[in-house]
């Protein structure tokens, strides 16, 4: 079980391996599908014509996510006080995002992306390119992977996107997960699904 | 004009129970489904990725079940389906379920899942449009039974309609055609709808009934056995094969795809042959409770 501590080194990525197992610790920030499409259409081709609003979004995430991770999740939330807390939260499909996880990796330099089931030939090429990984968590392991948010430091785009889209800025504690694709071009996916195809033909 | 609810429905009993009904079904998972994936732990070798996630999965039936917080963070569309007696007006109901579910999403038992599809706004409450799922019977007993099952998103996505008889794959109008399209079906969710999965499957009826019967056939037990032999038969043998392909836990590998096939029929017109699969994830999160005339229930 490799630790791996956010923010993280492009050394660090090259040292992974597709098949690792991980804990993942340190700041990271939830998006799925709004957000995948409010940062491509919003935050990187309107570049030039954002918002304040979206120009402080923009400049939290910048910060956050630079050699960060973003986590493919829509929790279930808590308030207590002022405080949110994680009640249930594992990974969403990571596929829905394929259309835009590239550039995000291109324009945030993000280094991990946590989510379930993979994602396609962009996101592994843009890995490759940019010194990225793809760490699959458990799938409806809810509680078990609340756990592993120890912390609920902030939140963008709650009003327009609801709480379970929201992004949440949050702190991991050991997240764990399985490096799927590398930044060696290699995806336990796409190995594996030749295996699958050539099973079914058989029946 | 408001219709009188009944003495039952309206009653703090009745919101009770139906409270008490979506708190098990989000937070403890059925007996049959955690004695499944401990048999299917048990066939991995030790220390697979496979035996990992499955270990995993086990451990978060326990935390769930012991701090009573949702198995998953995707609690789905609810779907409930309604057996009631003649006396009881489904118009009530209905409200009673919306205001259980509301009160339940304020609880933190179910995520607020119903979304505004042109303009994206979350109700915050689980109510929408269709949203709930509601499908209502009418019974000669004098008791209601709500069966409910939460079923998320993403095994939703990859639940599949086709129509027979088709060229890729190949498929006839028969058996054998069931058996290939079914197949194809698992093998396209691949990992997406979180394997080991469940699959409730129609064959007949029209591309809505055809849903809504596959999901309803999810109701049935892991280890019941299906009434028609032939079926039975198909059940078992699909089972068996889909596991051949060793997509596993998660799709990441394993020998254990599904947990469960279990397949029904509705009567088709000629032109149509569809075969509905609905592909549930391996929390498969559905319970009844029995509400008795003198408001006393009980949840299984």
């Amino acid at each position: 079980m490799k630790q791996l501590t956010l923010p993280v080194s492009e050394e660090e990525i090259l040292d992974l391996r597709a098949g690792d197992a991980v804990q993942i610790s340190g700041i990271a920030v939830t998006g799925r599908d709004a957000a995948h499409k409010y940062m491509v259409e919003a935050l990187i081709e309107s570049a030039g014509s954002m918002s304040d609003e979206d120009r402080k979004v923009h400049d939290e995430l910048k910060e956050a996510l630079r050699d960060g991770a973003i986590y493919h999740c829509g929790p279930i939330v808590k308030k207590e006080g002022s405080r949110w807390s994680f009640v249930s939260s594992g990974p969403t499909t990571s596929s829905r995002e394929e259309p835009y996880q590239d550039r995000i990796i291109a324009a945030f330099g993000l280094r991990v992306i946590i989510g379930k089931g993979g994602m396609g030939r962009r996101t592994l090429e843009a890995c490759r390119k940019f010194k990225a990984v793809y760490v699959h968590g458990t799938g409806g392991a809810g509680v078990y992977n609340a756990k592993a948010v120890s912390e609920v430091i902030d939140v963008y785009k709650k009003d327009d996107f609801g709480l379970p889209e929201a992004m949440w800025k949050i702190r991991l504690s050991k997240l764990t997960g399985i490096i799927t694709m590398d930044a060696h071009g290699t995806s336990l996916h796409a190995k594996l699904a030749d295996r699958f195809d050539r099973q079914l033909a058989k029946l | 004009m408001e219709p009188e609810t009944d003495n039952l429905v309206g009653s703090d009993g009745f919101a009770e129970a139906l409270i008490e009904l979506i708190r098990r079904t989000a937070c403890d998972l059925p007996e049959d489904v955690t004695a499944a994936l401990k048999k299917a732990r048990s066939e991995e070798e030790p220390g697979s990725t496979a035996e990992i996630t499955l270990s995993s999965f086990l451990e978060n039936i326990e935390l769930a079940r012991e701090e009573m917080k949702p198995l998953c963070q995707d609690t789905g569309l609810p779907i409930f389906f309604v057996r009631h007696p003649q006396d009881l007006f489904t118009l009530g109901i209905s409200r009673a379920l919306r205001e259980a579910l509301a009160e339940a999403t304020e609880l933190g038992y179910l995520r607020s899942n119903a979304v505004d599809p042109v303009t994206g706004e979350n109700s915050g409450t689980n109510e929408g449009k269709g949203f709930p799922s509601m499908h209502f019977t009418e019974t000669d007993d004098e008791s209601v039974e709500i069966s409910l099952i939460l079923k998320g998103g993403g095994s939703e996505n990859v639940s599949r309609q086709y129509s027979l008889p088709m060229e890729e794959p190949e498929a006839e109008r028969d058996l054998e055609g069931v058996r290939r399209v079914v197949l194809d079906a698992v093998r396209k969710a691949e990992g997406e709808g979180c394997p080991p999965g469940i699959l409730g499957v129609c064959i007949g009826g029209d591309r809505g009934t055809g849903y809504t019967e596959s999901k309803r056939l999810l109701l049935r037990l892991l280890d019941d056995v299906n009434e028609d032999p032939v079926l039975a038969e198909l059940e078992q043998r699909i089972l068996a094969e889909a596991n051949t392909l060793g997509i596993g836990p998660m799709g990441l590998g394993g020998k254990t795809t599904l947990l469960g096939v279990k397949i029904g029929t509705l009567h088709r017109v000629p032109a149509s042959y569809f075969v509905t699969i609905s592909y549930m994830c391996w929390e498969h999160r559905r319970r009844s409770v029995r509400i008795e005339p003198n408001g006393t229930y009980e949840i299984s």
